[in-house]
This record gives structure tokens, sequence and C-alpha cells, in this order.
């Protein structure tokens, strides 16, 4: 399977009929799920009105932790197994996981300062989230910090894999340590406690972000790849001598190319 | 208060609840954009330069 996918070509092909599809539903399920967070959702007893800020910060955060693991995932794919492809995914999916973190981490500032009292405090599951950004940060700053891409794909593959284990420590941190944030309701054994009028925008929410997530990690690969194809296009325009002046133009970009 | 007013009162957490949908809006939104337009440009940068290449072979 990850065989049959991993050909740059048929990726093309299947992507350019799939990504246009995924991001239509996205919008298209984020405007449902908007207005039912907004309109159709109860305010909550206790919270009131700030409950809202649930369903944007929640999903955000299951997209946070669930991009990471992608980006790790394909990661050691392309270390281990040298898939073309999985590179290309995985440098292509970390900037969408950093802006993920950081609405995660925005919104719930947002939600703390009314409910808590205070902006941000320093306990463990705000913390791990925050590291987990800077994780997302390095990612992205370590892949291209190489002129020589793969370097600089193989050193950034390593770190987000060594950077896995703050995965599990933010999803047990509210039950490892005392912290402000309240423990895990959705996704938790005994099954979710929490009412099905919340549930439910909350849970299309997260599907519209995951359709969000996959339009925009197939628009982002067909740009590298296509943006590989130049580079290689470059490279073979200088190999053949110019047939008349005046078009150095595409021989000189050569020059940018290690 | 009328009915869109409270809408828009958020329960006198207006601030709060509208800057976060209005963060996440910004950030999910212009990545949106920023990733749409780079793809544009990749299309046609091969475009031309496999034109190039065409002309010249």
């Amino acid at each position: 399977m990850i065989n049959w996918l991993a050909n740059p070509a048929r990726f093309m092909r299947l992507s350019a009929r799939a990504a246009p599809w995924c991001g239509w539903a996205a919008a298209f399920v984020l405007a449902v799920g908007l207005f039912w967070s907004l309109v159709v959702a109860p305010p909550d007893y206790q919270q009131g009105d700030t409950v809202r800020i649930m369903y944007v910060h929640v999903p955000a955060a299951w997209m946070a932790l669930s991009v990471y693991l992608f980006v790790a995932v394909a990661s050691a794919i392309a270390l281990v197994w040298r898939h073309p492809l999985a590179e290309v995914a995985a440098r292509a999916s970390a900037p969408i996981g950093a802006a993920f973190t950081f609405v995660c981490l925005a919104t719930g500032s947002l939600w703390g300062r009314p409910m808590w009292g205070a902006w941000w405090v320093w306990d463990a599951r705000l913390t791990s989230v925050l590291i987990l950004f800077f994780l997302y940060l390095g990612y992205i700053a370590l892949a291209n910090a190489f002129d020589d891409p793969s370097r600089g794909g193989r050193a950034a593959a390593v770190l987000a894999l060594v950077g896995v284990v703050n995965l599990p420590i933010i999803k047990f941190s509210v039950d490892w340590w005392n912290t402000l944030h309240q423990p895990a309701s959705v996704m938790r054994i005994g099954g979710p406690r929490i009412a099905i009028s919340m549930l439910a925008p909350l849970l299309i929410m997260a599907v519209g972000f995951t359709l969000l997530f996959v339009a925009l990690l197939m628009v982002r690969m067909r740009t590298a790849l296509n943006e590989r194809k130049a580079m290689a296009l470059r490279l073979n325009a200088g190999a053949i001598p110019a047939p008349r002046p005046g078009r150095e133009r595409v021989a000189s970009a050569n020059t940018v190319v290690p | 208060m009328t009915e869109i007013g409270a809408f828009f009162a958020m329960g006198g957490y207006a601030g709060f609840v509208w800057s976060a949908y209005g963060i996440a809006a910004a950030v999910l939104g212009g990545l949106s954009v920023y990733s749409w337009r780079r793809y544009r440009d990749s299309i046609v940068t091969v475009e031309r330069l496999q034109q190039d290449l065409g002309r010249r072979r």
C-alpha cells in the first residue's frame, strides 16, 4: 500500500482529483461546524458562552498531536525505506501542524483568561504543548537549514522522531500532574463525558479540520514536487548549450543550485 | 437586547470568543491562501521552464 502510494507520478494523478474535493468538503463541513458551534450549541451552565472556544481549541489540539505523529511516521519511512514521497509529506505537513498548535495555544489563552483568570500558566499541559510548538518550529528550521535538501531532511527527520516522546507526555499530563487544565472528556476510558449537544459540533469541527489538513497536505506536496521538477528542468536547461544569445536567464538560474 | 445583539455579545464574553474564532480563521485561512498561491506559482514556473526548454531544442 505504501509502496503503491510512494510513486510521485501516481500521487500527482490522484491528488489532482482528490485535493479539490477535500478542499470543498473541508469548507462545507467547517461552515456547518461553525454554525453549530456558534449558534445551535447551548452555552455551558458554568462557563457561559466561553465554552464555544472549545469547538476550535480542542479539535486544533487533536490536530496538533495527530499531525505531529504523521510527521514522525513519514520521517521514519523516509529514513528507513527512503520512499521519495515520505520526506515530501513530512516537510509539507509540519507547517500545517505548527499552525494548528498555534491556534490551540492562542484559543486556550483566550479561554483561560476569563475562566482561570490567567492568560498563561506554566503547568504540565500548557508547557508540553508549547514544547510541541517549538518542536514544529525546530523541524521546519532544520529541514530548510542546509543547501542540500536531503541533508536537512535527514536531520529534521531525526528531530521529529526524538520529539515523539512529547506526545504521550501531552496526552497524559493532565493525569500525571496536578494541572489547571481539565482532564480528557472525550477520548477517555468509559466513553465521552460530554453532552451530545456539545459533542456533535466538536466532532464536526474535528472532521472539518482533518479534511482541511488533507487538502492542504496534498496542495503543499504538489507544490514541493513541482518545485523539484523546476529545479531539475533548470539543471537540464544548463546542460544544453544555448542556441542563440539573450537566453542566459535560465542558464544563470543554475548558479543557485548547489 | 435583540437576538442578533445577544449573539454578538456572547453572554459578555464577546472579546474572548470572537478573538478565538478570529485568530483561528486568520491563521488557517492565511496558511491556505499562502499554500494555494505558492502552488499556482510552482505550476507557472514549471510551464515556463518547459516552454523555454522546448524552444531551445
